[in-house]
């Protein structure tokens, strides 16, 4: 078994470094522009956010709705150390103080919550996500409602690092004992208490680690747009998360991935809409979902006696 | 000292009494019925032995290892580790999830790795996840259900899902195994087949086994003892050969056919 393991890893390290190498090529031939790059950040940070939203309501069957908040939690704590300790790398240490924040504020959070299921869990950890953002809101240090300009210490490689290493973590995760543990809880929480799960810390632990990778998106966040502050961190942005996860498919990682370059790349080539924006895009995503589902085999018959005016068999 | 021993178990729901002062006593090695007209209060006992539900009085004490742990109030899970698994009534199976990962499961509470080797696939991930994946097919094979492990569970034909579940209650490696009603659904010839493989469970497994059976062709055949449940309370209690004389017991199912195994 450890053989193929060994086969499988080095095609997935040879893609992951080939598409590093065409992107930097890109770069400093001048095809990817500034306005490419910015759309690859949000690519990235929004497959860190899905992927890891995924693990807390794809796999663990957790309805989540306040993402957004631990988010906020990462960006907050990063940009804050950045803008304070002035060295080298503190920007590193600012990442991971973001996502351990996140992840500890996630287990307070999610040890009352968990008894609660389907819709009161997602309004509870909607209120959640806005407590936190109306605390930020209130605190001076970090400017308020004016919000906090940091630095860009970020560029894109670091993003592309610390998405790879995200998305590698949690496959690792799901495909282990424990991964497997959290699972179950989405399939039957009843059976999966009676063959030996403490479910409701296998909850937390799912609530934990989403929330640190959320807490990484928004570090890194933080350490690109030179500016943050507290409103785009709100209930919109949890939304827009979810979206992303369940058009990718509910525990579904390739999705997240597929679904987060699709949506963000329409979301940015409709930023040249302001007014009709936010209409084209629901209806993108309505039209998207009806072609997932739909059985596409009366379509493509169509296509092929109509268009191609070929015979299919009968 | 019995692997079991039940005293006085009550259970109410608001008004209803469930389950009434209910004693039982069962020796390891045992294999044990539980039978009663429906509504009886069979699941209930399950239930109340496993976790699902907590005793309203009464003392339910597990004697695995020569020191008995009461089992009141515990939940499930703690439950399984000190050594007892189920089956359900109406199999509550991972519907989406595959044979392999469905056994996989049950193994979790033993295996020792944390979440750092999960991580970043550390030596002692790689050497756990090994036994854990032998030790499910194994148990697949005995069960004859290996051919099917990259299966999900939903497409199994019922009676292979009946057999998953218990294939999966025992991966859960326990010293007293709770079936729930195993043979509901199954036709005379997979009954007969079902009753071939508890005996042979008890032996190759060395599990004790307390099983809730409408089916009396397999009561009366295997178990050693039966225990009759009528509206909550114990109305007989001894081997086969006597509850099938019993007055009591035959009124409670109201039509001597049903005795007639």
């Amino acid at each position: 078994m450890n053989n193929i393991l060994k086969a499988k890893n080095l095609k997935a390290l040879i893609g992951i470094i080939l598409i590093y190498v065409i992107v930097q090529a890109l770069i400093m031939v001048g095809i990817v522009d500034d306005y490419y790059q910015i759309l690859l950040v949000m690519i990235c940070l929004n497959i860190i956010l899905s992927v890891s939203l995924n693990l807390i309501t794809g796999f663990t069957g957790q309805f989540s709705l306040g993402h957004a908040g631990f988010m906020a939690i990462g960006a907050y704590v990063c940009g804050y150390i950045t803008v304070t300790v002035k060295q080298e790398f503190s920007f590193l240490i600012g990442i991971f103080a973001g996502a351990i924040a996140a992840a500890l504020v996630g287990i307070l959070i999610g040890i009352p919550t968990l008894r609660l299921k389907g819709d009161y869990l997602a309004i509870a950890t909607l209120g959640m996500a806005e407590i936190i953002r109306i605390i930020i809101l209130n605190v001076e240090a970090v400017g308020g409602a004016s919000g906090l300009s940091i630095p860009q210490y970020a560029n894109w490689t670091w993003v592309y690092i610390f998405t790879v290493a995200t998305i590698v973590l949690l496959k690792n995760f799901i495909n282990s004992t424990h991964g497997r543990a959290c699972i179950s809880i989405r399939e039957d929480e009843i059976a999966s208490e009676a063959m030996g799960i403490n479910t409701t810390r296998y909850k937390v632990i799912a609530f934990a680690i989403g929330a640190f990778f959320a807490g990484v998106a928004g570090a890194l966040y933080s350490l690109y747009f030179y500016f943050i502050k507290p409103d785009q961190f709100g209930f919109m942005k949890s939304i827009d998360i979810l979206v992303i996860v369940v058009l990718g498919g509910l525990g579904n990682i390739r999705g997240s991935i597929i679904a987060s370059i699709l949506l963000a790349t329409i979301s940015s080539y409709l930023q040249e809409y302001p007014e009709l924006k936010m209409v084209i895009y629901a209806l993108v995503l309505i039209v998207i979902m009806i072609l997932k589902n739909k059985d596409m085999t009366k379509f493509k018959k169509f296509i092929t006696e109509k268009i191609l005016r070929r015979q299919t068999a009968v | 000292m019995p692997l079991l021993t039940v005293k006085n178990l009550t259970k109410s729901f608001g008004g209803l009494t469930a389950v009434s002062n209910v004693n039982m006593n069962i020796e390891k090695g045992e294999l044990v019925g539980l039978i009663g007209p429906n509504g009886a209060g069979k699941t209930t006992v399950f239930n109340l032995l496993t976790g699902v539900y907590v005793p309203s009085s009464g003392t339910i004490e597990l004697n695995t290892k020569g020191k008995p742990v009461v089992l009141n109030g515990l939940k499930p899970y703690k439950i399984t580790k000190a050594g007892i698994a189920r089956t359900f009534q109406n199999i509550r199976l991972f519907k989406d999830l595959t044979v392999l990962d469905n056994v996989r499961i049950a193994i979790h509470h033993e295996v020792k790795y944390g979440l750092v080797p999960a991580f970043f696939r550390l030596p002692s991930f790689g050497r756990e996840e090994k036994e854990i994946y032998e030790k499910a097919l194994k148990l697949l094979q005995i069960f004859r259900l290996d051919g099917k492990k990259d299966e999900l569970a939903k497409n199994l034909p019922y009676g292979e899902q009946r057999r998953l579940e218990i294939a999966r209650a025992l991966a859960a490696n326990p010293d007293l195994l709770l079936l729930d009603e195993p043979a509901a659904g199954m036709n005379p010839n997979e009954t007969a087949e079902l009753t071939e493989l508890i005996e042979w469970i008890r032996k190759e497994f060395n599990v004790t086994i307390l099983l809730i059976e409408h089916d009396m062709s397999l009561v009366m055949k295997i178990c050693e003892r039966i225990y009759v449940l009528d509206y909550g309370m114990v109305i007989a209690n001894g081997v086969p050969e006597e509850i099938k004389k019993n007055k009591r017991v035959i009124e409670a199912y109201l039509g001597e056919e049903i005795l007639n195994a």
